[in-house]
């Protein structure tokens, strides 16, 4: 049996970037062979997770007011099944990491990542989470939350855009959708999904020959 | 303001900080600074205020024995003084005296040196974390000097067998962040809150000392991100003032309106969460509506929604929107009617009134002892607006009213805010008519350099009074540069308002006294 292109409504597969990984994830599975049984059942306990994904109210700085905003009437993440949000760690299927993790809060984030039940998702939001950020030079700042846990999911932003927040949480659904629920989970994935948000490749080239063009004058 | 510090003998140090406050009526204790003099040893810097004249000075103490460097305390004369000692031990290492509390503030206790002095290696080789848990002292230090002037140690017990102690947080949503308040209670009663910072400290200040004046404007930002225009407003201000900048009209108008168009945004959010905290959904979505409306309007000046990196040394990043006037009138007869329907939604609600009336009440003596300022101390009924006191930019020239109350409760604290919202559309829409044509910029040398001395300004931040010392040798970096956080008095009023109240209390109380952790931690 194979395994779909994971399909998310609003957004076209085309559109979305990197979708290279997700296609080694399948061809990964596909090498392994799934069985008709096992595969449709995984299929649609796949489809319930991937809309009903929970996330951990953990938010440590500015990040998490903007993941505020996306839960709010603007944006409204209940839109695509991420409204719960739950506070104890026991519930939550996903671990938004939402600000700058410090050497004081490391052994935290870690324990709390140890107390979710499995399958369990990291999503690391905004320069802080993936590399430090802009506190990158301190004596007190993690250096990239990757070190601590492993990360699905880099959102990257100063804060990002809450746009920028749901596109990742689509790339993370995507990447439930292909997962092999039963007999093990495959999620553990050593290349994440990197999300560079929504730039128009056309005018950035522009924009990058114009500024190119300005130097050469001078 | 330029700082001419008094600088007293140690000796005669504790006895000459209490003529100040006892007869010269320095009753607010602004901020401790702690400071590395180099050769001249370590020290720190006391910034004090007349609560009716409103006059600041400065006192510096400096002890010259770096290995064993120890001043009397001033924690008897100013109940807020504890914590901020704490901080000035936790980053340079020296004992106060007589201080009951010397512990960490913000740093593991298994921390090794002393981060902030200049000759602490910042390597990350030498600054590698632990996922180990902090191996928490359950006592508290007190140093004292014997007769033969040598430091003794006495150890103070943070609890006793028979104490009940729940720790909320640092993972906890009605926080506002990371921080962790180590309550123990009899029965349902809180009787003491050990408050623990430090889980989001990122060495800020540390950070700006090695970079250049327009570089450590990149961080203020993100202190209290709900504040950020003041923030960064306090920062351009005290190196405008030490430079002698002068500023256009229209920089101070776009300033003004801007500061104003923030602390609507941050108390909006404050409305919100304090009704969220308290599990009414209905108001959370409502605030959080009107605030997109007015990120809108500065959004399309400034770039960004949350962190704007607007103000610039000399003026501004960029001029304003062609449609900003337009979009900022819309938005003020846009949001003047939603304020009625905050009041018919959440205000007048019988479960809010029985939450919030008479509960955690602070007076305005211990408003002043800690240094409560912002709604906090206005709802004790302690005037101590900024924008009213030090006026700058627009401030003196416009008419508005400082909102002060004068029950402290919580109700009182949620009121000052929503009544503040007002007045912030009202300084607005005398402001956004006439703003006068002129630049937005001064143009500034490339490498801006700070004459040789220290300054202090403040700005009426979101939640207080944001101000920003800095000290400079005349070169491209500052020596020293320590924000005042607006939420540390607040955290170490916690002990004092919640006792006796409930537990569930606890989560009111907090919503209303509405702290940013960030900008605690710094």
């Amino acid at each position: 049996m194979e395994v779909k292109k994971p399909v998310i409504k609003s957004i076209p597969y085309s559109d979305f970037k990197d979708n290279e990984t997700l296609e080694e994830i399948v061809k990964e599975l596909h090498e392994g062979g799934v069985n008709v049984v096992v595969g449709s059942l995984d299929e649609a306990i796949n489809w319930g997770r991937s809309n009903s994904l929970w996330s951990l109210t953990f938010a440590t700085s500015c990040c998490g007011i903007e993941f505020m905003a996306v839960g709010c009437a603007r944006y409204d993440f209940a839109r695509f099944g991420f409204e719960v949000t739950r506070n104890s760690p026991r519930q939550a299927d996903l671990i938004m990491c939402a600000g700058t993790i410090t050497h004081k809060m490391a052994p935290v984030m870690k324990r709390l990542y140890d107390q979710m039940a499995e399958p369990k998702y990291v999503v690391a939001v905004g320069g802080c989470a993936i590399s430090g950020g802009p506190f990158k030079s301190s004596y007190h700042v993690v250096n990239g939350i990757e070190e601590i846990v492993p990360v699905d999911v880099f959102v990257p932003g100063c804060p990002p855009r809450p746009e920028a927040i749901l596109y990742g949480m689509m790339q993370l659904q995507r990447k439930v959708k292909v997962e092999k629920f039963f007999g093990g989970a495959n999620h553990k994935e050593k290349k994440p999904i990197v999300v560079t948000g929504n730039v128009d490749e056309a005018k950035l080239k522009e924009a990058e020959e114009a500024l190119a063009k300005a130097e050469n004058n001078q | 303001m330029k700082l001419e510090n008094k600088q007293f003998e140690l000796k005669d140090f504790a006895s000459e900080m209490a003529k100040l406050k006892n007869d010269k009526h320095f009753d607010f204790l602004v901020t401790i600074v702690g400071e590395d003099f180099g050769e001249e040893g370590l020290g720190s810097v006391y910034i004090l205020e007349n609560t009716d004249t409103h006059e600041r000075i400065s006192v510096k103490a400096v002890n010259s024995d770096r290995d064993n460097a120890c001043i009397p305390t001033v924690s008897n004369l100013w109940k807020g003084a504890e914590i901020l000692e704490r901080e000035v031990y936790d980053f340079y290492g020296i004992k106060f005296l007589g201080n009951k509390d010397m512990r960490r503030l913000y740093l593991r206790s298994d921390f090794q040196g002393y981060p902030f002095r200049k000759d602490y290696d910042m390597s990350p080789e030498n600054n590698r974390y632990t996922l180990e848990d902090d191996p928490e002292p359950d006592y508290t230090v007190e140093y004292t000097l014997d007769k033969h002037g040598k430091l003794t140690e006495t150890q103070h017990k943070l609890f006793t067998d028979d104490d009940y102690v729940i720790n909320i947080g640092p993972q906890h949503p009605a926080t506002h962040g990371v921080l962790r308040l180590q309550t123990i209670l009899n029965g349902e009663e809180i009787r003491k809150i050990y408050p623990h910072c430090g889980y989001i400290h990122r060495g800020i200040e540390k950070m700006c000392e090695s970079y250049t004046y327009p570089q450590t404007l990149a961080l203020t930002d993100r202190l209290d991100y709900l504040s950020a225009m003041m923030n960064r407003h306090a920062l351009c201000s005290v190196v405008e003032e030490a430079m002698g900048v002068e500023l256009t009209d229209r920089i101070k108008y776009i300033r003004t309106i801007m500061d104003e168009l923030q602390r609507l945004d941050s108390h909006l959010l404050f409305y919100s969460c304090c009704a969220q905290d308290l599990g009414g959904l209905t108001p959370f979505i409502y605030g959080m509506r009107d605030r997109e409306q007015v990120l809108n309007c500065m959004e399309e000046t400034t770039g960004g929604r949350l962190i704007q990196n607007y103000y610039r040394i000399g003026g501004c990043q960029a001029d304003i929107d062609p449609n900003f006037v337009k979009n900022v009138k819309n938005l003020c007869t846009y949001i003047k009617p939603m304020f009625k329907e905050y009041e018919d939604v959440f205000t007048g609600n019988i479960i809010l009134r029985n939450r919030f009336n008479g509960v955690g009440v602070l007076n305005c003596e211990d408003a002043i002892s800690y240094g409560c300022t912002g709604g906090t101390g206005r709802a004790a009924g302690w005037a101590n607006d900024v924008r009213k006191n030090h006026p700058y930019d627009m401030y003196g020239q416009v008419d508005f009213d400082q909102v002060v109350l004068s029950k402290g409760d919580c109700m009182d604290r949620y009121l000052v805010r929503m009544e503040e919202m007002k007045q912030s559309v009202r300084i607005i829409e005398q402001l956004i008519d006439n703003i006068p044509a002129g630049d937005f910029y001064i143009k500034q040398k490339p490498i801006i350099k700070v004459p040789e001395g220290s300054w202090y300004t403040s700005c009426e931040g979101s939640r207080g009074e944001i101000g920003v010392y800095l000290r400079s040798d005349g070169g491209k970096n500052p020596l020293r540069l320590k924000f005042r956080p607006m939420g540390l008095p607040l955290v170490s009023a916690m002990d004092e308002i919640c006792r006796g109240e409930k537990i569930g209390d606890l989560i009111a109380i907090g919503a209303t006294l509405d702290y940013v952790i960030p900008d605690i931690d710094r």
